[in-house]
């Protein structure tokens, strides 16, 4: 709909950023199809707050560069500012403020007269499903809620790009899908959106496309669907009845299968990732070779199945390491 | 993240109609000027007293504390009389007070920008100096407060200055531009330093010498030559100096000129290093 869609919302090269001996970013190359919503997928520590706030213009570059819409994010900072809205990781709004006074603050600042200020905070509260609290002070809203005020702040004049800088992060599921919907329709309408996240599946769902990044590198770009054919053709999944099995359920399968067999923290599940090379074919038939293996050396297999990897299986598998193993209490 | 609300948020369901029709893509009205997006922050400023009223608490008691406790302490020993000394004190007491209050500039500064909403001010596109300029178009209501309250206690108290309403308040006038003058000083430190504490540290460690080793409370003549000669170099001496004079209703245009200097070179430079602090943060 829009003149912009076809062109790149962001459009970054060998964007560096580092904070004493922390190269905190180090060579990030991003390319963002405007209208759509990017995820930027990582560890805590791996760069994605800071590459966001280079790219929402709060940072400036040591090396590299960094394009919004075309406009260059330091020689044109100001061109970005009136294209781009935040949204981080911690609430954006003022805590001592109610909400409406927040929302008119903001419209006050974008340019809306008074009156206009009032009506587009009392729409947007609405909208937001805030018009109860409105006059209560944001530091009394529940964490769902602060979420909510603080998009409503961010698309108070609707924005070009939006920056969702780890949106859902400490909030109750219910409240997660609250936002992924929120997400949904900003997106429909035009917006396009950086989404910065360590859960994989909230990047799964979002995203048309994902960067992988981990200490401030790309390490992996492309669809859900293109990241996980990548790693592999499939996870074979076995539950045994008998927990004193898996040692010699583990040894079969690293045989048959001829991967390396992960322990799950359930002392009955075991998983293989099944090589790449091969066609989805031949690991369906690996697999059902496996699983008579298994039964023929007297184990009992509960649950078996053979799916895609999930976006932790892809992390583990280009970065030797879970995805988890960095989580803070943040 | 606290979950003290009462979670009105668990009965919201995000529709595609009513959120898709409060967004306007392309709809944006004109930018603010620099003066009314400055305004816009000191409302802010002055929502924030609103809402957190202890923060008044620097403006009142403890101008009210400083007068007291000076008046009787000295009053006797300096003066003969407490309603004698007075006449000299007040002047200087308000001036004490106002600008010790300066620092509290700083510290809200600091305590801001460790939260998450300064990051969306940095993010408009506004005149850059607009929220630190809000900041203390705010801190300027404060300012005013404080004197007022020290010039009620002394009227009170006996304080009878020579100059009527007018000089008093052209005295009281010269002293809030000039405290604003001089918060660029603590704007710069709460972009520049680490903590709030260290901002304090900072502030107290400027400003006790700053205020004491000037003509607040003695004549500086009585003191010995090395003492002085820093008294009198000290821009709260000539601050003091043109206060009272107004006050009293006598002549005082080079501490007047001097004092306006000052506060000249304080908002250039420092408002320029806070500026350049502000961007590169």
């Amino acid at each position: 709909m829009r003149k912009r869609s076809t062109d790149l919302a962001i459009e970054t090269s060998g964007l560096v950023k580092t904070f004493g001996d922390n190269r905190a970013v180090d060579g990030l190359d991003l390319s963002v199809p405007a209208g759509t919503v990017y995820g930027v997928l990582g560890p805590n520590g791996a760069g994605k707050t800071t590459a966001v706030r280079m790219l929402a213009t709060l940072l400036r570059p040591d090396g590299g560069e960094a394009r919004v819409f075309g406009h260059d994010v330091v020689r044109e900072a100001d061109t970005v500012r009136g294209l781009v809205s935040l949204t981080g990781q911690y609430a954006s709004v003022d805590e001592d403020m109610t909400g409406m006074e927040n929302l008119i603050l903001l419209g006050r600042l974008l340019g809306h007269a008074k009156p206009a200020a009032r009506d587009r905070a009392a729409q947007l509260l609405e909208a937001f499903g805030l018009t109860e609290a409105a006059d209560r002070q944001v530091k009394n809203y529940s964490g769902g809620m602060r979420r909510r005020i603080d998009i409503a702040a961010s698309i108070l004049n609707t924005p070009e790009l939006l920056f969702l800088d780890e949106p859902t992060t400490g909030l109750d599921p219910r409240s997660r899908s609250q936002v992924w919907d929120i997400v949904r329709i900003v997106v429909a309408h035009g917006t396009t959106v950086l989404l910065t996240t360590q859960y994989l599946d909230e990047a799964d769902r979002l995203a048309g496309r994902i960067a992988v990044i981990d200490h401030g590198r790309l390490i992996a770009e492309g669809t859900p669907g293109e990241l996980k054919s990548s790693v592999g053709a499939g996870s074979v999944h076995v539950r045994l009845r008998d927990p004193a099995q898996r040692p010699e359920a583990e040894r079969v399968l690293a045989r048959e299968l001829r991967a390396q067999v992960y322990l799950e923290a359930d002392p009955v599940a075991l998983t293989v990732r099944v090589n790449g090379e091969e066609s989805d074919r031949a690991a369906a038939e690996q697999a059902a070779r496996a699983l008579s293996e298994l039964a023929a050396s007297g184990i009992v297999v509960d649950d078996f199945s053979l799916g895609q990897p999930s976006l932790d299986e892809v992390f583990l598998a280009l970065t030797d390491r879970p995805a988890t193993t960095e989580e803070a209490a943040a | 993240m606290s979950s003290t609300a009462t979670e009105t948020g668990t009965t919201f369901a995000p529709a595609a109609d009513t959120l898709g029709a409060v967004l306007m893509p392309g709809a944006r009205p004109p930018r603010p000027s620099a003066w009314s997006a400055s305004v816009t922050f000191g409302w802010r400023a002055m929502l924030k007293i609103k809402h957190v009223p202890d923060q008044l608490f620097d403006v009142t008691a403890f101008p009210i504390m400083m007068t007291l406790m000076f008046t009787y302490l000295f009053g006797g020993a300096l003066a003969g009389s407490t309603t004698e000394y007075l006449q000299f004190l007040l002047p200087g007491i308000m001036v004490m007070s106002v600008v010790q209050i300066t620092m509290y500039t700083g510290v809200a500064v600091k305590t801001d920008i460790e939260k998450g909403v300064f990051d969306r001010f940095r993010t408009l596109p506004i005149w850059r100096p607009a929220p630190m300029v809000g900041y203390l178009l705010g801190d300027l209501f404060r300012y005013a407060m404080a004197s007022v309250v020290i010039l009620i206690v002394g009227l009170v108290l006996g304080f009878r200055p020579g100059g009527g309403p007018v000089g008093v308040l052209a005295g009281m006038a010269l002293l809030v531009g000039f405290s604003f003058a001089l918060s660029w000083v603590w704007t710069m430190f709460g972009l520049l330093l680490r903590s709030e504490k260290s901002v304090m540290g900072i502030s107290m460690l400027v400003l006790f010498p700053l205020t004491f080793l000037s003509s607040v409370f003695v004549d500086p003549r009585t003191m010995p030559g090395w003492l002085e000669a820093f008294v009198n170099v000290n821009p709260i001496t000539q601050l003091v100096d043109a206060v009272r004079a107004l006050m009293a209703g006598t002549t005082a245009t080079g501490e007047i000129a001097w004092v306006l200097a000052s506060g000249a070179v304080f908002i250039v430079v420092f408002g320029t290093l806070t500026m350049r602090l502000y961007n590169r943060k």
